[in-house]
């Protein structure tokens, strides 16, 4: 066995969590990428001096901005928070081997993961101070990668894989391990479109739990990626749901995909299952036909604030399109609203290929 | 539970090495696509749960569970179902549990090796979310008493909920052997293992029950009708005793009542264990049932289609078990092999492409259906090949595909790149973030046949624009197909397509890219294609700039201000050589024919392409020129015998701008309002100088002091029509009747073009010396518009009672409105003229609530009244009359 460094957190995290989700909704960030494009970023920017001599073009590679744009992500987060965000993301979401890969940047996982961690702790913990009462926390954000380890690349031979499960729970564990380091509260794994890939990376914290000696919160968020309900790799949502229900995650829900109105549906599929909190933070709308997400900040506030009514969720907020508006606007929404009561459980066999199954 | 929740649920155990000798072959043979076919047909008989097993000696076990439990998952029929993984050896389970996305059941883990091990892979399957097949197994060996199999449950269902496994994922099997061997002791084995099923379910609550039952028959192998009634008896007493599943194969399972009363009573008896001579009571009356069994059922009624339908059915099912034959069949229905691709192949995939394309059919079998074409497309390529005509081997086309700058998305572009491998392309992958620099270098060295853009973040559709763009500044004419989630076909025609003078097609999905690619390099196809794509794009922009989105509208004020800067100062605005009305009474048709527009007349008939090039078109050319000729017969008895007569009529009026509207003085002193015409103005925002449009900004304002002028006309060409239209009907000829109507169109809209260039030349005369080629003509490269009630500019029909007024239409001409506005005869046109020479044609596109309510009062109407007129463009929600 491997000496092991135990890191026990300052706090109960998850209880914490969990005892602040009884009295109200909590609120998520929105979109860390649409805010980066924002500040209209040039290849210059995203390189910065450390990495001026980099031969790939690093444009678009908004995880080392952390590293060389440290103050754009402070702003960003400090948006989120200041719009009445509980919950903030680290700026990590392509924090992988697997995708800093296309960017040459596989050396810089740890420290882009460590720095992105460190800065919305930062954050985090400033709001917290400021405002004890509603204290803050910070999730490492951890993306799908950009490979599957359900679909084959290759048309011609379907049984072949670009990537072996073991392989991606490792770099998945690479990239949890820094964001723990640098100081995160939970870990969040989503835009899960190929469950499999969730999968490896629930593997990957099941041995970081063993390793450090407790249960590391962590929230799950399936992406769906036809209007039917399913993911890429085929799933519906309660079908993804009895895949992963035994990681006994702090919350499980949906972000991306699609606006809220869409996502209802499937919503409300999963928060009739789940024996976990609910947490869904939807698109900005779908993209209009300019590929635009102008859902405005009230329509997607109005829409929450329904799921919040009917009693579908514990935690909000929103992904691709939504600024710190969203934010406020959600968080002024659902204020006043009554979380979701989790349901209980019964005992039952549950099952699910691509389909859930009850036995 | 939104799901029904399962009597008794069926586990499919024919992909099993060690209990199918058929798949056993398969596997051992390599021949991964027929074990699939074994796992299909198993969930198509019924079976819920899949056993997959791979214990062989000779094979690599766990390679083999990878291989095959991947292919299960780009699988729907089969991957819908959850998945047992059954094996032995601990090291082949842990490689299933690298494959399996969903929630899987392990098969099986026990106290054979005491508790350590079981606790360990118990902490393991844990760790992956499966549940377990707990075999009642321990150091001393199989339990086969009732007594031992319960304790041995017992005791493993202690441990693991005492580890934290949860009680409801343990499956346990008590251990199903078989009976009527002929050794005493084995008869009481069936009717042990329902005891102990009722025992362990009292006992240990929430776990489950399953078992091998085909064990239980061990001894009628090669007896199959025999085999089948002791599962369905066996199972009838089982499941009442409270097993929860077994593994049968689904497909052969009789129906207990069904069961001939004989047979089902001494199969009774032995499973039961109810008399000491069951077994050979059994034997005596065995024989009778042999080779009886029931046969494999499967839905083959889509065999007896059409091969058409049939090639449709294999593709949308992925089902290539008879594609080589099925297309042979077509080839040798068809005269050339390229158009069984061309045609039902094509059609087939096109089928696929729109269940996806509206969810009824996800990625994994659409890349399914590809493999099926590819295998109808490399059994016909040595007969394309064979063809001299067609004179090219090797791939259909050369692709070069990349995610543009700045994006590192690729899944789907990578699906898009296997899909149209397997149809034959060859693809040149760049990869992601490729800047167009690459993207242009590559395709010059590769000498590809076109170009895929793929992007899946918003800033990319820009920088497709801007690959667009350079490969028009390197003067390429290669088609550039357009792909990604946030790309659309309306991004595609009103941005990309025009900064490129190539083709400029946007592929809605994977599976629509191998017909779009296919057609791109079709000989026959392409030129046809890539007109009517430019056709639809054209459509669609010009849609676009009609109905802009309703949040970029900008207030009416904002608007007036913005209107287009017209230098009055300095203008001379021409006057008509006379203000007078001028009616032409008959219109000499001859002179009007030289002036159709011909390309509008075939779209009419569907024929894509522009005149005169769609006469040579490889696919539609033949049909062209048969109905042009038709076409030219038929005008010239219409000019020759007088079948319609054209007239026309038109005038000028002294007129001065006054805000968006246009005041029609009744003579040149300016003093007495004739008319007003009310004009729209566009209210989207315009970027950089652009203005917002207006007709009126056209005409001098009334403060400049300046003497303009405006015209009006009103056109036919459609009179006398109804007498030969029902001359045509009468003789069942509906080809020439509408024949006839088109023609009367073109020659109605060839009269307004004939009109306006006589306007320009003489009767208004500012453009007295122009000359135009007819073909400028027709791309209305001459000073002046002339505007219809009705289109883009002025989109109000309701404007046109004023303008016939004016004109005295009906009686110059014989043109009436109906009520709707329409005019009557269809073939008539009808407008204003303006001449100042930056006035031309625009779309008024959505208007707000302002303007509308402006335009109600200037046109002393209601606001219902004015928004029923301007339905198609109001910008916002309209006002409802009645509210609950």
């Amino acid at each position: 066995m491997n000496a092991v460094s135990k890191t026990p957190p300052v706090r109960d995290v998850a209880q914490a969590l969990r005892d602040v989700a009884q009295k109200r909704i909590l609120v998520l960030d929105g979109a860390t990428g649409t805010m980066i494009q924002s500040y209209k970023l040039e290849e210059a920017d995203y390189r910065g001096s450390p990495f001026a001599a980099s031969v790939r073009d690093q444009k678009g590679n908004n995880d080392l901005l952390c590293l060389t744009k440290p103050d754009i992500v402070r702003d960003i987060h400090e948006g989120f928070l200041r719009a009445g965000a509980d919950i903030i993301e680290t700026n990590s979401f392509n924090g992988t081997r697997i995708s800093q890969a296309d960017y040459g940047m596989e050396d810089q996982v740890e420290a882009i993961n460590l720095a992105a961690a460190r800065l919305a702790r930062e954050a985090a913990d400033a709001w917290t101070a400021k405002t004890p009462h509603k204290p803050r926390f910070v999730a490492g954000a951890i993306g799908p990668t950009n490979k599957t380890l359900s679909v084959s690349p290759r048309v011609s031979e379907p049984g072949y894989r670009d990537v072996g499960f073991d392989e991606m729970k490792d770099v998945y564990k690479q990239q949890a391990q820094a964001l723990l380091e640098g100081g995160v509260d939970l870990l969040l794994v989503e835009t899960i479109f190929d469950t499999l890939n969730a999968k490896a990376a629930l593997v990957a914290v099941d041995e970081l739990n063993e390793e450090r000696g407790y249960k590391i919160p962590v929230i799950l968020a399936v992406t769906i990626t036809d209007l039917s309900g399913r993911n890429l790799s085929g799933q519906t949502v309660e079908a993804f749901w009895y895949s992963v229900r035994h990681a006994r995650p702090l919350a499980v829900g949906m972000n991306c995909s699609f606006g809220a109105d869409q996502l209802r549906p499937h919503v409300q599929a999963l928060a009739a299952n789940a024996d976990t909190l609910i947490c869904v933070y939807p698109n900005a709308g779908l993209p209009n036909d300019m590929g635009e997400y102008d859902e405005c900040p009230d329509h997607t506030a109005g829409s929450l604030e329904g799921f919040a009514k009917d009693g579908l969720v514990n935690i909000v907020g929103g992904c691709c399109g939504t600024t710190a508006e969203h934010i406020a606007a959600i968080a002024k929404a659902v204020s006043d609203k009554a979380p979701r009561q989790v349901p209980k459980e019964e005992a039952r066999l549950r099952l699910s290929g691509l389909e859930p199954m009850t036995v | 539970m939104p799901q029904p929740i399962a009597q008794f649920i069926n586990i499919g155990e024919r992909t099993n090495v060690t209990g199918s000798a058929r798949f056993k072959k398969l596997i051992m043979a390599g021949d991964y696509e027929a074990a699939l076919d074994v796992a299909r047909s198993q969930v198509e008989n019924g079976a819920q749960i899949i056993d997959v097993n791979m214990d062989e000696a000779m094979l690599d076990s766990a390679e083999a569970m990878t291989i095959f439990l991947n292919l299960i998952a780009t699988e729907p029929d089969i991957a819908r179902v959850p998945i047992m993984i059954d094996s032995s050896k601990w090291s082949v389970i842990e490689a299933g549990l690298k494959c399996v996305p969903g929630k899987a059941i392990v098969n099986s883990i026990s106290l054979k090796e005491g508790e350590a091990p079981f606790l360990e892979q118990a902490r393991i399957i844990r760790r992956f979310g499966a549940a377990t097949v707990v075999m009642a197994f321990d150091t001393d060996g199989q339990a086969d008493t009732v007594a031992r199999k319960v304790a041995i449950c017992e005791r493993s269902y202690r441990l693991l909920t005492e580890a934290g496994f949860p009680a409801e994922d343990i499956i346990f099997d008590p251990n199903i052997f078989a009976v009527a061997t002929g050794i005493e002791e084995h008869n009481p084995y069936a009717h042990y293992f329902i005891e102990a099923t009722s025992q362990i379910k009292s006992r240990c609550p929430h776990a489950k029950i399953s078992g091998g039952v085909s064990n239980v028959s061990f001894s009628f192998r090669g007896n199959d009708q025999v085999r089948e009634a002791m599962h369905s008896v066996f199972l009838y007493h089982a499941i009442k005793a409270g097993m929860d599943m077994g593994i049968v194969n689904a497909g052969q399972l009789a129906v207990y009542d069904d069961i001939d009363a004989e047979l089902r009573e001494r199969v009774e008896d032995v499973i039961l264990n109810r008399r000491e001579d069951a077994t050979d009571r059994l034997l005596e009356i065995a024989e009778r049932y042999k080779g009886g069994g029931k046969q494999r059922i499967e839905d083959l009624s889509w065999r007896e289609a059409e091969v058409e339908k049939r090639l449709e059915h294999a593709l949308v099912k992925g089902i290539d078990k008879w594609i080589v034959e099925d297309t042979e069949e077509a080839r040798q229905k068809a005269e050339r092999p390229i158009q069984v691709i061309e045609g039902p192949l094509m059609d087939g995939m096109n089928v696929v492409g729109d269940l996806f394309g509206s969810g009824k059919m996800f990625l994994p079998q659409v890349v399914k259906s590809a493999r099926v074409m590819k295998k109808a497309v490399s059994h016909l390529l040595p007969y394309i090949e064979a063809e001299k005509t067609q004179g090219k081997g090797g791939p259909k086309g050369r692709i070069l595909m990349a995610t543009v700058k700045g994006d590192v998305h690729d899944i789907g572009k990578n699906i898009v790149g296997v899909v149209l491998q397997c149809n034959n392309f060859e693809v040149i992958d760049l990869g992601v973030m490729v800047p167009w620099q690459d993207i242009l270098d590559r395709a010059h060295q590769e000498k590809v046949d076109m170009i895929g853009l793929s992007g899946l973040i918003t800033p990319s559709l820009d920088e497709m624009v801007t690959v667009a763009e350079e490969m028009e500044r390197a003067g390429l004419d290669l088609p550039l197909l357009i792909g990604g989630a946030t790309t659309s076909r309306m991004h595609t025609a009103v941005k990309i397509a025009p900064a490129y003078s190539g083709p400029v097609v946007h592929v809605l999905d994977a599976s629509r890219s191998v017909g779009v690619a296919g057609t791109l390099v079709s000989d026959t196809m392409r030129d046809a294609y890539v007109g009517k794509i430019r056709t639809d794009y054209d459509d669609i922009r010009e849609k676009r700039l009609a109905r802009p989105k309703a949040d970029r509208l900008i207030s009416l004020d904002a608007a007036r201000n913005n209107r287009a800067a017209i230098d009055w100062e300095g203008y001379q605005p021409p006057r008509p050589n006379s203000l007078g009305r001028v009616v032409f009474d008959d219109f000499p048709l001859s002179d009007l024919v030289e002036r159709i527009d011909w390309t509008p007349f075939f779209r009419t008939w569907e024929l894509a392409g522009t005149y005169p090039g769609i006469l040579k078109d490889p696919v539609v050319g033949e049909a062209a020129r048969s109905l042009f000729q038709d076409a030219q017969d038929m005008l010239a008895r219409i000019v020759k015998e007088r079948w319609l007569k054209a007239r026309g009529v038109c005038a000028f009026w002294p007129a001065n701008a006054d805000g968006d509207d246009v005041i029609l003085w009744t003579d040149d002193s300016r003093t007495q309002e004739l008319k007003r015409v009310h004009f729209l103005r566009q209210q989207q925002q315009k970027r950089g100088d652009r203005a917002n449009d207006c007709l009126a900004d056209f005409i001098a304002p009334k403060h400049t002091g300046l003497a303009d002028y405006m015209g009006g006309f009103a056109v036919t060409a459609g009179l006398g029509i109804e007498n030969k239209l029902a001359q045509f009907k009468a003789a069942h000829d509906d080809y020439s009747a509408i024949l006839l109507k088109a023609l009367a169109d073109r020659l109605a809209e060839a009269f307004a073009e004939r009109l306006h260039e006589r306007v320009r030349l003489d009767l208004w005369g500012y453009a007295a010396d122009e000359t135009l080629s007819n073909e400028d003509i027709i791309k209305e490269r001459y000073r002046g518009i002339r505007p219809a009630p009705g289109y883009p500019a002025c989109p109000d029909h309701s404007e046109k009672p004023a303008l016939f007024d004016l004109l005295d239409t009906p009686e110059a001409t014989g043109i009436h409105l109906t009520e709707n506005f329409a005019m009557m005869p269809a073939a008539s046109v009808s407008g204003y003229y303006l001449a100042h020479p930056d006035s031309h044609y625009f779309g008024i596109g959505k208007l707000g609530r302002d303007q509308v309510e402006d335009y109600a009062a200037r046109r002393g109407v209601s606001m219902e009244q004015a928004e029923k007129w301007l339905s198609p463009n109001l910008g916002y929600e309209r006002t409802r009359t009645i509210r609950t």
